[in-house]
């Protein structure tokens, strides 16, 4: 039996707690031929540098506004979805739009991205064609500082609300109909049934997926962001794990990009733990 | 409902049902009305992908919608296929998705089947180190660093190997054996059956809903994965198909590099026909395994 363990254990050994030891170039000035071992230690000469930086600054910022906007806006779409859905009677209907909603989870984030160039762009796109036709006006919703946030979180909560939403669904298929039985004797409507019946009743679902996003704060949005921006919109794009992969790996900086992916790997972290300390304060699961 | 109502002698339950059930039509339609918006506005960029990619160029010039073309034209088609990329990379992203997710499967169900037996001493310690990977992670570098020094730059292991077992699918699968009934595999062993037999015959045979679940999470997972690629595939006869599509559509050297002056080479039709052959597969399967999926997120989700 323990012979059978050996190699899932070798792997989390590999590439997870090797990893995790690997971090400590972040306090060194790491050369690639010397070596992990054999680097010289500098303390904190490298977090002192990011922290003195506007970029540093800049990547927080937009990390956290980003995630934000996902969260306020992002979080309650699944809920309604799922709740919408849940009264649809008619099981066909209900299965295909299911279906549907669901379908961009599974495509990549570069076809995503080719598909939303092709609805978006300037010449052409069928958005930017149906605004000039109606209102006149056009906008650049791929290239302009001031709206490219609001396409990333846009795009971003439409590529993945589908999932959450059958989680949800699951949570309320788990509802015991006698309660919609009785609302329904005592003259309900449907409108109030969702208010004083459903949404308390997925409340704990509810709250564990609001952990996980808030513990996830500093992830905002990786593949999607890489795959979309680009150098004009670097003031209000650019988030931490972009800035790390451009400094680490295409500048060559590898301690000063360890040392803001061990930032941010910190910060995740304790917000995760403290999410889930306050839903434990507030009589809730946890997630852990 | 109707004899109650019959049985109702108070008039005003009556009038209040009337109203009930009239705010609840409205709420129907409405509702009926605007999945069904939703629903359509979801399908139409995948159904205008598959528009332009069936347009002659010039016809897509010219038209400012794309619902319907009125010349299908399988030149885009044709160029694409001509592309040697194509079909290089058509094979790293099949040979990846099929090694991939045989190799994570194997891994997470051994290790996910060792560690729910109560009797594996330190099993409490190693769940715990396991999960903690999902708490907190070395970062993208000292990855990096790892993944070069165990020998996987530039070689087709290293979409595979680094992210093998996802600690979310072991977390499903150990649920899952959790649920099998202990004195089945007692009865086996007293037969002299040893470890791997059991595995094998008696487990293995009840877990195949949850195994071909995960297998589905995996598979998904490697044929869309691209990141990993940019990081550690800089050979482009050994891109999957996902960094091929990125090239051809977001990356304007590609077009550069090929040398000619064609101004419909790499056009709208050609990425999109691109889109198509990168999303056509995915398609394909997708309608019949999204049960096992939501079944999947399903056991994940009651554990949290």
């Amino acid at each position: 039996m323990y012979l059978l363990l050996i190699p899932g254990l070798l792997y989390y050994l590999i590439y997870h707690y090797w990893p995790m030891y690997g971090a400590v170039i972040a306090f060194k000035d790491f050369h690639i031929v010397r070596g992990i071992l054999n680097s010289p230690w500098v303390g904190f000469k490298h977090f002192e540098y990011i922290f003195s930086l506007d970029k540093f600054g800049q990547v927080f910022r937009n990390t956290l506004w980003i995630s934000l906007l996902r969260l306020f806006f992002g979080f309650p779409v699944p809920i309604i979805m799922s709740i919408l859905m849940n009264e649809i009677g008619k099981k066909s209907f209900k299965r295909s739009i299911q279906t549907i909603v669901f379908l961009p989870h599974f495509i990549s984030w570069v076809i995503f991205g080719g598909m939303l160039v092709n609805l978006l762009s300037m010449d052409g796109g069928v958005v930017n064609n149906v605004l000039r036709a109606t209102v006149g006006t056009q906008v650049r919703f791929l290239t302009d500082p001031q709206v490219f946030r609001s396409t990333l979180v846009w795009t971003m909560i439409w590529k993945t609300y589908g999932f959450s939403t059958v989680i949800y669904l699951a949570a309320l298929a788990g509802i015991d109909p006698q309660l919609y039985e009785a609302a329904i004797i005592d003259g309900a409507t449907k409108i109030q049934r969702i208010f004083r019946i459903t949404l308390p009743m997925i409340r704990g679902t509810i709250v564990v997926l609001l952990i996980l996003r808030v513990g996830n704060l500093m992830q905002a949005g990786f593949e999607q962001i890489f795959i979309m921006y680009h150098p004009g919109v670097y003031r209000v794009a650019d988030i931490i794990d972009t800035y790390v992969y451009r400094i680490g790996l295409t500048e060559g900086r590898f301690s000063m990009a360890a040392a803001v992916g061990l930032f941010r790997s910190v910060v995740n972290f304790t917000l995760l733990v403290t999410a889930n300390r306050v839903a434990r304060s507030f009589g809730e699961r946890g997630i852990y | 409902m109707a004899d109650r109502n019959e049985l109702s002698a108070v008039p005003t339950f009556r009038q209040s049902r009337l109203s009930r059930s009239r705010s609840d039509s409205i709420f129907d339609v409405v509702n009926y009305a605007f999945l069904t918006v939703i629903g359509l506005v979801t399908l139409y960029p995948f159904w205008e992908v598959l528009i332009i990619s069936l347009s002659p160029y010039d016809l897509y010039l010219a038209r400012t919608f794309h619902l319907i073309t009125e010349r299908v034209d399988l030149s885009s088609y044709r160029f694409i296929m001509g592309m040697p990329g194509l079909w290089s990379s058509y094979r790293v992203t099949l040979f990846v998705t099929a090694l991939g997710t045989a190799l994570s499967v194997s891994l997470t169900t051994l290790t996910g089947y060792v560690l729910s037996k109560d009797y594996i001493r330190g099993r409490r310690v190693i769940m715990f180190l396991i999960v903690f990977t999902m708490l907190f992670s070395g970062g993208l570098i000292p990855l990096y660093i790892v993944v070069r020094q165990t020998g996987l730059m530039n070689t087709v292991w290293a979409l595979m190997v680094p992210q093998a077992i996802l600690t979310f699918n072991l977390i499903i699968m150990r649920n899952f054996f959790f649920s099998i009934p202990d004195s089945l595999e007692e009865s086996a062993r007293m037969d002299g059956a040893g470890d791997v037999t059991v595995l094998v015959r008696i487990v293995l045979p009840l877990s195949m809903p949850v195994i071909s679940t995960i297998a589905l999470f995996y598979a998904v997972q490697l044929w869309n994965d691209f990141f990993n690629a940019v990081m550690y595939i800089s050979d482009r006869r050994k891109w999957p198909l996902q960094l091929f599509l990125r090239a051809m559509l977001f990356d304007s050297e590609a077009s550069l590099q090929s040398g000619s002056d064609d101004p419909s080479l790499l056009g709208q039709p050609i990425k999109m026909a691109t889109v198509m052959a990168a999303m056509i597969p995915i398609m394909l399967v997708y309608p019949f395994f999204q049960r096992y999926f939501v079944r999947g997120i399903m056991i994940g989700a009651v554990k949290g």
